[in-house]
């Protein structure tokens, strides 16, 4: 990540990527890193259709949604993180210690599952609040702060429990946790997925909230002068990844009826990498939540595929580092062959100073 | 002005080519998956172990492998780097979406991948369990290593032989509320009085699986009672902590040690002489019955009710018993003559 370098590509990218209002409307809607993301899912769907065997299964439909049900939630927090320039490394944890915090509500003290769900997210609200504490009000880097809680709450979590899993959940919940929509094989799901998905859509694009997360991405400075409550809305942002997380937590530990420390380890390189493959830029200010489910679907797509293939696990993590790397060097690329051509070259503001995840001038 | 309209999407696209030519090259032809109906040759089998990369697990594998061989069907082996309930359930998923023809699986917990094992069970595949059961709804059938009175038996027949058939004998087990152990140790003083009179148990002390607590209580028996003739011990972590203890003291080739205990702890005590001979099941055929079990379910040969019977390659005709469980057979000994030929 660059620091305060006045224009590395990786800036040049950042200011030249949206907004070319001299191109065509088609070209603007069409032609863009949400479209392209969407176009190689469909490619990948294609191929695997084609040439994975069981790929056109009734199962795998429904697989691929119990899969990345929590990949799905988390990404979409991560994506207004992200887009205000910082970024939340502890969502796996907080997803494994709200499914231990289930665990021992639930199975060893025996309170109703509504309950220690209920507990379960509070858990994750006020994870979500030392995070957002920390990086809006005391200032400190969002790398730094949520590195070391990423260590902290998954510390926690295996500590609580130490080696052992607890697995007597509810049968009724964990049925209810897979459950099909009707006759189909549908994921009820789903459902929560649709109305988060929703939720988040208005938020990001339809609300004064909303256009002040992409304005702090852009310039923090200037958003504060335009009167944006940065603080505020870091906060916000830090608390909701907090509370989906645990949310996200719940659902794993009813899924596989399994409640331990380890739980969801590593998750959050693959929410991460879903979210930045859909086109949301790194340096904040700019990303659509439609490309975002594009990039959650594409790396469940891929899983999936070759798991059927047999392909073995550590193959599948490389894939999406790779993915992850193309998609946060592909805008900068992109802009370096455009800014060669161009003449003269466009004119560029102060880069954002002082702020290490920062560095989109508008 | 002229626009240059494709330059970025172009760069982009670049990447989006060379991440799905790359997915292509990994695709390649998988074989055929089965069905789901079975019946026919050609059955696909998939091995399931708690984990992979475990020398336990890779000689059940080889077994398993063995066995498909024989009757003629395809044999893979999958699963999670870590011994996780949640680690297996995105393998059971794929099996069942393969609509592979059988699934042989050691569980991680007997619940947790429950729900996901009769999904698969659903769509035809045949489930059957090995080494580690789940509870008895969610397969057809379990390859038990060895029944409980096997256990005891070989054990007392091990330690009445090392001993001449009589003297004095303690035992030292896992945790005293361990469930397996107490079983096998009411069963070893059943045996014990009806047949072999002139050995007494003279006391049983509890290592509860912990190494340096197990070679303490060996130390501790050992001063309490000094005519001691043998130590039985059927937990794998005590019989290595009392071999250790007794190899280093002046007890060495005086007191007789035997129990439950693998090839690779025990090699350098049987080497040295401490332990004359020990037990445990033979995972190769453990995974070799499992396989043909599978064969038979799959092929729909038995269902898993009492009293089914099937043949199992060079181990011969079994009989499934109560709950659909499948006892190997009574423990394999292992001793100096044999224990170089395993590996786990």
């Amino acid at each position: 990540m660059s620091s305060t370098a006045q224009q590395t590509p990786l800036q040049a990218a950042a200011s030249a990527a949206p907004r070319s209002h001299h191109r065509p409307w088609w070209f603007r809607t069409f032609v863009t890193a949400e479209f392209l993301i969407i176009a190689l899912l469909a490619l990948v769907w294609m191929w695997a259709t084609v040439s994975v065997d069981n790929f056109d299964g009734p199962l795998t439909v429904r697989y691929l949604i119990l899969d990345i049900a929590p990949l799905m939630m988390i990404a979409l927090p991560m994506t207004l993180v992200i887009i205000t320039g910082q970024i939340d490394l502890s969502v796996a944890s907080i997803m494994g210690l709200s499914s231990v915090v289930m665990g021992i509500l639930h199975v060893q003290l025996g309170m109703p599952v509504p309950a220690a769900a209920a507990l379960a997210l509070l858990v994750g609200l006020t994870c979500g609040a030392v995070n957002g504490f920390l990086v809006a009000y005391v200032r400190l880097p969002s790398l730094a702060v949520t590195i070391g809680t990423m260590a902290l709450f998954r510390g926690i979590a295996v500590g609580l429990l130490g080696t052992t899993a607890l697995t007597d959940f509810d049968p009724d919940w964990t049925s209810l946790a897979q459950s099909s929509l009707g006759e189909t094989r549908i994921p009820a799901i789903s459902l929560v997925l649709v109305a988060m998905i929703a939720v988040f859509a208005v938020l990001m694009h339809a609300t004064p909230f909303g256009r002040g997360l992409y304005d702090i991405g852009h310039n923090e400075q200037a958003a504060r002068f335009s009167g944006v409550n940065v603080a505020r809305c870091q906060l916000t942002t830090f608390l909701l990844t907090g509370v989906v997380s645990a949310a996200a937590g719940i659902f794993y530990a009813l899924r596989y009826g399994n409640s331990r420390g380890d739980n969801a380890m590593g998750l959050e390189l693959e929410v991460i990498a879903a979210v930045l493959l859909g086109g949301v830029l790194i340096f904040g200010g700019r990303g659509a939540l439609h490309g975002v489910i594009a990039g959650v679907l594409l790396i469940g797509v891929i899983s999936s595929a070759l798991r059927l293939e047999g392909v073995t696990v550590n193959l599948i993590s490389i894939i999406i580092g790779v993915l992850l790397i193309a998609s946060v060097i592909a805008p900068s690329v992109a802009a370096g062959i455009r800014n060669r051509r161009r003449r003269p070259p466009p004119p560029t503001t102060d880069a954002a100073e002082g702020d290490p995840m920062k560095g989109t001038p508008q | 002005m002229t626009h240059h309209p494709v330059q970025r999407p172009g760069a982009l696209a670049a990447v989006g080519l060379s991440a799905a030519l790359m997915l292509s090259a990994c695709g390649g032809g998988g074989e055929d998956g089965g069905n789901g109906d079975a019946g026919g040759e050609d059955l696909s089998i998939t091995f399931l172990p708690k984990n992979l990369g475990n020398p336990y697990f890779d000689t059940s594998n080889a077994g398993g492998e063995e066995a498909v061989d024989e009757f003629g069907g395809t044999f893979s082996e999958v699963g999670p780097q870590e011994a996780t309930p949640d680690g297996q359930v995105q393998y059971i998923n794929t099996a069942a979406q393969q609509g592979e023809d059988a699934l042989v699986v050691s569980a991680n917990d007997p619940s947790a991948i429950c729900d996901a094992l009769n999904e698969a069970r659903e769509v035809g595949v045949a489930v059957v369990t090995f080494d580690s059961d789940t509870n008895p709804e969610c397969r057809d059938v379990f390859v038990n290593q060895a029944s409980a009175e096997g256990i005891a038996q070989t054990q007392v027949e091990l330690v009445a032989e090392q001993i001449g058939g009589s003297g004095q004998i303690a035992i030292l087990s896992a945790a005293a509320n361990a469930t397996n152990q107490n079983h096998w140790i009411e069963l070893m003083e059943a045996e014990l009085e009806a047949n072999y009179p002139e050995i007494e148990l003279v006391d049983i002390v509890y290592g509860d699986d912990d190494d340096q607590r197990s070679f303490d209580q060996t130390a501790a028996l050992l001063q309490t009672h000094s005519d001691l003739d043998a130590i039985v011990s059927p937990t794998t972590v005590g019989i290595a902590a009392a071999a250790r203890y007794i190899s280093d003291s002046a007890y060495a080739g005086e007191v007789a040690l035997t129990g439950l205990g693998t090839p690779n702890q025990m090699r350098e005590y049987v080497e040295d002489g401490t332990v004359e001979a020990f037990a445990l099941w033979n995972p190769e055929d453990l995974g070799y019955l499992a396989a043909w079990a599978a064969h038979a379910v799959a092929t729909g040969q038995i269902e898993g009710e009492e009293g089914d019977t099937f043949e199992a390659g060079r181990l011969g005709e079994y009989t499934v018993g109560a709950e659909g469980e499948i006892i190997l057979d009574d423990p394999f000994v292992f001793d100096a003559e044999n224990i170089d030929d395993f590996d786990f």
